[in-house]
């Protein structure tokens, strides 16, 4: 998938297939850590559609609902799914990249073999991509065991959240290599992720926002990806809508893909 | 052993080598090579600004410059590098040598002038330059996700090779740098020493025909600098070239046959060792320090007056007098028999360091 973004950005985009190698890689570091990661990857939905979806859900649904008068449970779990999704394409794009840049200079290794700056670009868009995926299919059968789901379209919400990933991680990862230290992170969390993660529409309908907060959210990529993956996952597509919301994440990842391309240039070619 | 000595050198101002000088035919190799064998072979002679180019040059740069903004950290360099031989750029820091060991490596392009890299030119087939180069970075840049072998394999893996040549070649490399019992372990936890062999054995995966090697042992203790020095010099007998910087004079000295002296951006001396310190230093330093008692009054004035004439070129420290001669001992007795009475006397061969000195000078460079 990330292959196929990047030829669709401009002529001479194209990734090297060399940029498999850095995959490689990551998933060489991932086979040493995957027991954890597929033990919080089961955990965290359970712990999350549980505390929220069943516990706070049984105050929401007998108080009237969610517009639409569907289960707070079935409501939330598909924004859940996708927001855990950004979450991991964010983190990913931020920490670990800043590690290769900057702190352990991996990248400048890799830069010594035939390998290029967007070749090691594109290489940890695929990783993040297949993370995201994993952790998506995770969260999937967790909400099919409870039956969180009303449509079996709920399996489309799993590539809906690795695109919101992607929206993400492309430039955030762009964002990275223009830092020297990691205080822009806390910022970009603290300030940028955490109020999307609360307020895109995942936990109640951005209508209940102010009125002048709702464009804010109509323009980033989690209210989208939350919108897309809910209406398959309840089962309510309406094709208009569905287009406008990939067309938006997919707009996102190809322009932090094209900054990605610049600023990693810039930082790792000098 | 047939000594060639450059006279009047004394007088020349340090850190200013004109490029009259330095394009000067070298003495004849032969009567003056004391590092013994291979070195003395007739490449180092180089006429006036040579301008073909050699076939069996394998780095060649003429004209070499690295801009950043409106720094100038390489400034017109020319310099060739033959197969098998180890070439060391020498330099205090910020002299260029890492830029230019990074243009040369492909990953930092070149500003202006001419460089080509086993007759290719870097901005056209960087990957394909680096597919046959290793590379020892200054930081260790090794990965802690990964275990001693992992670094390997994977390292291997970017060079296009299988799963399975790449285990080989690994294994057989923790062999070369000893570090075959720690295959298993994490990174973090080895000594710097262990993590530059590692490095090292990195930089061979693809069993590289040239190395480049930015200050490979900065920072190591004597064992392991000396156990590097050892890998490196089998590395070379084996045929691979090996281009380094340093700015350890000894260093210099062990591993390299020719070396460029770079000083602010550019080259300012070009020669083996041995050659260097003949054209640069005389045979011998005489290192004469003096207690408080000797100069209470006016120790400068003073201590030049006695001292003026004993040899062809003196410099005077702070807290030590340097006198370069061909004869450490009569220039101790001449210094006597002046009346001067120093509180320890040394006599030693010069080094490269002195020619170092010499040529870039004592201030600190940040």
């Amino acid at each position: 998938m990330t292959v196929a973004g990047l030829r669709l950005g401009r002529p001479g985009a194209i990734a090297s297939r060399r940029s498999l190698r850095i995959l490689e890689h990551d998933l060489l570091v991932f086979r040493r850590g995957w027991h954890s990661y597929l033990l919080s990857g089961l955990s965290q939905p359970f712990l999350y559609l549980v505390s929220m979806g069943i516990g706070l859900g049984l105050y929401v649904n007998r108080n009237g609902g969610v517009p639409g008068g569907v289960p707070y449970l079935d409501y939330i779990a598909p924004a859940l799914l996708v927001t855990q999704a950004m979450m991991a394409g964010a983190f990913e794009a931020a920490y670990p990249i800043m590690g290769k840049i900057h702190w352990d200079k991996t990248y400048h290794a890799a830069l010594n073999t035939p390998l290029g700056a967007l070749d090691l670009l594109a290489g940890d868009l695929m990783w993040i991509s297949f993370r995201a995926t994993l952790l998506s299919l995770l969260f999937l059968l967790v909400i099919v065991l409870m039956g969180a789901a009303a449509s079996p379209l709920v399996v489309l919400a799993v590539p809906v959240a690795v695109l919101t990933a992607l929206a993400f991680a492309a430039p955030i990862m762009a964002f990275t290599a223009t830092q020297t230290g990691d205080s822009g992170f806390n910022a970009l969390f603290r300030f940028g992720i955490t109020p999307l993660f609360l307020f895109s529409g995942t936990f109640f309908p951005i209508e209940r926002l102010p009125l002048f907060l709702q464009p804010l959210a109509w323009i980033t990529p989690l209210y989208h990806g939350v919108a897309a993956a809910r209406s398959l996952s309840l089962g309510q597509v309406e094709p208009a809508g569905l287009t406008i919301h990939i067309a938006a994440l997919v707009a996102v990842a190809l322009a932090g893909m094209a900054a990605g391309r610049v600023t990693f240039r810039r930082r790792l070619v000098v | 052993m047939v000594r060639v000595r450059s006279e009047g050198d004394g007088g020349r101002p340090h850190g200013a080598v004109g490029h009259a000088r330095r394009d000067a035919p070298l003495p004849k190799a032969g009567s003056n090579c004391a590092t013994g064998g291979d070195p003395c072979r007739g490449r180092y002679h180089r006429g006036v600004r040579e301008t073909s180019t050699k076939p069996e040059s394998l780095i060649r740069a003429r004209g070499l410059t690295k801009r950043f903004g409106s720094f100038t950290a390489v400034d017109g360099v020319d310099f060739d590098v033959a197969p098998g031989e180890a070439f060391g750029f020498l330099g205090p820091n910020g002299a260029g040598k890492t830029s230019t060991m990074r243009m040369i490596g492909t990953v930092s392009p070149v500003t202006s002038g001419e460089l080509t890299v086993f007759g290719l030119d870097p901005a056209q087939h960087g990957a394909q330059i680096r597919m046959r180069l290793g590379v020892v970075p200054q930081a260790d840049t090794l990965d802690n996700d990964l275990s001693v072998l992992e670094n390997l394999l994977i390292y291997g893996r970017y060079f296009d090779l299988s799963w399975a040549e790449s285990r080989r070649r690994a294994k057989e490399l923790l062999e070369f740098v000893q570090l075959t019992e720690r295959s298993g372990d994490k990174v973090e936890p080895l000594s710097g020493g262990m993590k530059r062999r590692l490095v090292i054995a990195r930089s061979l995966i693809n069993e590289p025909s040239l190395l480049l090697l930015d200050e490979p042992t900065t920072g190591l203790d004597p064992q392991a600098r000396h156990l590097l020095w050892d890998r490196l010099y089998r590395l070379k007998q084996r045929g691979v070239t090996l281009c380094l910087t340093t700015h350890y004079m000894d260093e210099a000295e062990q591993l390299c046959d020719r070396l460029v002296v770079m000083d602010r951006a550019r080259i300012v001396a070009e020669g083996s060792p041995r050659q260097l310190i003949d054209r640069y230093v005389t045979r011998e330093v005489l290192e004469l320090r003096f207690g408080r008692a000797e100069g209470e009054t006016d120790d400068s004035a003073y201590l030049e007056g006695k001292i003026e004439g004993l040899a062809e070129r003196i410099e005077q420290l702070p807290d030590r007098v340097l006198v370069y001669t061909a004869d450490g001992e009569a220039a101790a007795a001449a210094a006597y028999e002046r009346g001067l009475r120093p509180a320890s006397i040394l006599v030693r061969r010069s080094s490269l360091e002195d020619v170092f000195l010499s040529l870039t000078g004592r201030s600190l460079v940040d």
